[in-house]
């Protein structure tokens, strides 16, 4: 039995040393390379005394990053990737969650890396890479650790302001890529078209199969997602016949018109998920590839990566959406009343999870773990983990699961997880702004900031992109005279989220 | 060009489109901005922006944008 992602890379590397595995156009890493840099990496974190600990990955998107992953869990470690482009105010934040004694930097993070407040050794790519791998010394890390080892932490936006790090173990991983790779039949000739940052689970779906399969992963420079005909240029020229993005990205393409011109003519693997695909999009990607297979993925990181699929099988009505479809063979899905019942037929319900892929829990912090991992209220029998997702789901008249909306104030942006009061939590700290609330407005994908104080939008704005990701900053900021209040006096969301669909009607 | 300007001062407030000549590499514009400027521009201004013009060269400053709006206007 599989117990450890590197299996995947050792059974892979021996085959094919010379197949290129990722590549970002400038640079690209062979399976043999890979497995080099790995070992090597993983050899200095455990001669330097690293073992069973986060380290800090601190590099930017490219196939060396990859390494730098496979080389912590080499050395028995955790690897927490941390984009290199977010806000040095909101790395330190997440920093001050993890106290890791290693950060591995790379393609120029360094003085960056030393300008953050932290007293973590830091360790340089190139050099790590480039150590001799100790076989012996891997060999006996190897036998002693478990599939319940944690592999990563992600972090993921938090309502109080502080991201929450999601910890994931190498069964969960195993398991869901086993699954995952079966439902959509990857195999050696796949060659992924990579959209999703490295600081988030979402890039699962392409690391981890290139590895089993020997398959192929280019790391698709952000760029290119301006510029959408260059973008199908860009998929044609490398032969890409599988891509699970972001509705967003696909919807850019399609919405701008350029399936009309040209199409990706090697696609016959298109999954999308994160946030629901308007059908008059899906309808043009269907209608420009009418060979290629389309399927929704759904899950939260919480329960690494998907947890959920449907395979498109029929036509939908533009106001209709996409089911979610069935969890995959391992993996369990509750759908829960507020009384904590199973919901009955087409009643709404929290989409709850159950199965190996539920991940650890947040990373330092116990409480709120507590809150979202559960013991199963239908279960009195025996002691059963769930992690509760605050989504609100309803099974459909097929039987398919149907996302509804959120419990909460969670939303998801450009396919990024985002939760509202974090942004409003940044606003809150500029000591000009007074009453603040962030709403998001669905059919245009943007995020309208209100608030009221002396400060300026502009210089707001500015605030906002010094503590938060580019992707949370506010796409409209308005300053108002007045908060608009419910009667019980709290802040009148339904009403500014009326405001900013409203304002835009006006304009037509 | 007011028009532009208001248009993108309304997206990005605290970017002086006046100067600011990196929207793209400076990475103020995203994908969903260039999604909304193409609607507004072309709702806007009468004009239908191809998808070769959606390029970082023709958005990467208001002064690039207008040249794009002018050229796309007498064509």
């Amino acid at each position: 039995m599989q117990r450890n992602v590197l299996e995947y890379l050792e059974a892979t590397a021996p085959r094919l040393p010379d197949k290129v595995a990722f590549s970002d156009g400038a640079a690209s890493l062979t399976f043999g390379q890979l497995f080099r840099a790995a070992r090597g990496i993983g050899t200095l974190l455990a001669q330097k005394g690293h073992s069973r600990e986060p380290v800090a990955v601190f590099m930017p998107r490219c196939p060396d990053t990859v390494a730098a992953f496979f080389g912590v869990a080499y050395s028995g470690c955790f690897y927490v990737p941390i984009d290199s482009e977010m806000p040095q105010y909101r790395i330190e934040l997440i920093l001050q969650t993890l106290r890791p004694r290693a950060v591995l930097c790379g393609g120029g993070t360094r003085p960056a890396a030393e300008q953050l407040g932290t007293d973590a050794v830091l360790y340089d790519f190139d050099e790590a890479a480039r150590t001799a791998p100790d076989d012996a010394l891997l060999s006996s890390i190897r036998a002693g650790q478990l599939d319940t080892d944690p592999l990563y932490v992600v972090f993921t936006s938090g309502s109080t302001g502080v991201p929450k790090g999601v910890v994931a173990c190498h069964r969960s991983v195993i398991d869901y890529i086993e699954q995952l790779s079966a439902a959509l039949g990857f195999s050696e000739d796949t060659v992924f078209g990579s959209q999703t940052p490295l600081y988030f689970d979402a890039c699962l779906k392409e690391l981890y199969p290139t590895l089993k399969f020997g398959a192929t992963t280019y790391l698709i420079p952000r760029s290119l997602f301006l510029s959408p005909v260059r973008l199908v240029d860009y998929l044609n020229e490398h032969r890409i016949n599988t891509v699970c993005w972001v509705a967003s990205a696909l919807t850019m393409i399609s919405g701008l018109k350029v399936l009309d011109k040209k199409i990706p003519e090697y696609l016959h693997t298109v999954a999308f998920g994160s946030e629901v695909f308007p059908i008059r999009q899906f309808k043009r990607w269907r209608a420009a590839l009418p060979g290629a297979r389309f399927t929704n993925l759904y899950g939260p990181t919480e329960c690494t990566g998907m947890s959920c699929f449907y395979h498109v099988d029929r036509d939908f009505e533009d106001d209709e959406s996409i089911p979610i479809g069935r969890p995959f063979p391992n993996t369990g899905i509750l759908l829960l009343t507020q009384d904590d019942r199973e919901a009955a037929p087409g009643q709404v319900g929290e989409i709850c999870i159950r199965g190996t892929c539920v991940t650890m829990g947040y990373y330092r912090m116990p409480e709120k773990t507590a809150e979202c991992f559960v013991q199963n209220p239908l279960n009195d029998a025996y002691p059963e983990l769930i992690y509760r997702t605050g989504d609100l789901g309803r099974y459909n008249d097929r039987g398919e699961l149907v996302f509804v909306s959120r419990k909460d104030y969670q939303i998801k942006h450009m396919g990024h997880r985002i939760e509202l009061q974090e942004i409003e939590a940044a606003v809150a700290a500029h000591p000009q702004a007074a009453a603040v609330c962030a709403v998001y407005h669905k059919e245009k994908d943007r995020i309208v900031l209100y608030y009221t104080g002396e400060a300026q939008p502009g210089e707001l704005t500015a605030f906002l992109r010094e503590k938060l990701p580019r992707y949370m900053i506010p796409n409209r900021t308005e300053r108002l005279e007045r908060m608009p209040l419910t009667p019980n006096g709290k802040i009148d969301r339904k009403l500014l989220a009326a405001r900013a669909s409203g304002a835009e009607q006006e304009k037509g | 060009m007011e028009e532009l300007l208001a248009i993108l001062n309304e997206m990005h407030p605290e970017v002086d489109f006046e100067i600011a000549d990196n929207l793209i590499d400076g990475k103020i514009l995203d994908s969903i901005d260039i999604v909304s400027l193409v609607g507004e521009l072309s709702d806007t201004f009468s004009i239908e922006i191809p998808a070769e013009e959606i390029v970082p060269e023709n958005f990467n400053s208001a002064q690039a944008l207008w040249d794009m709006i002018c050229r796309l206007d007498e064509a």
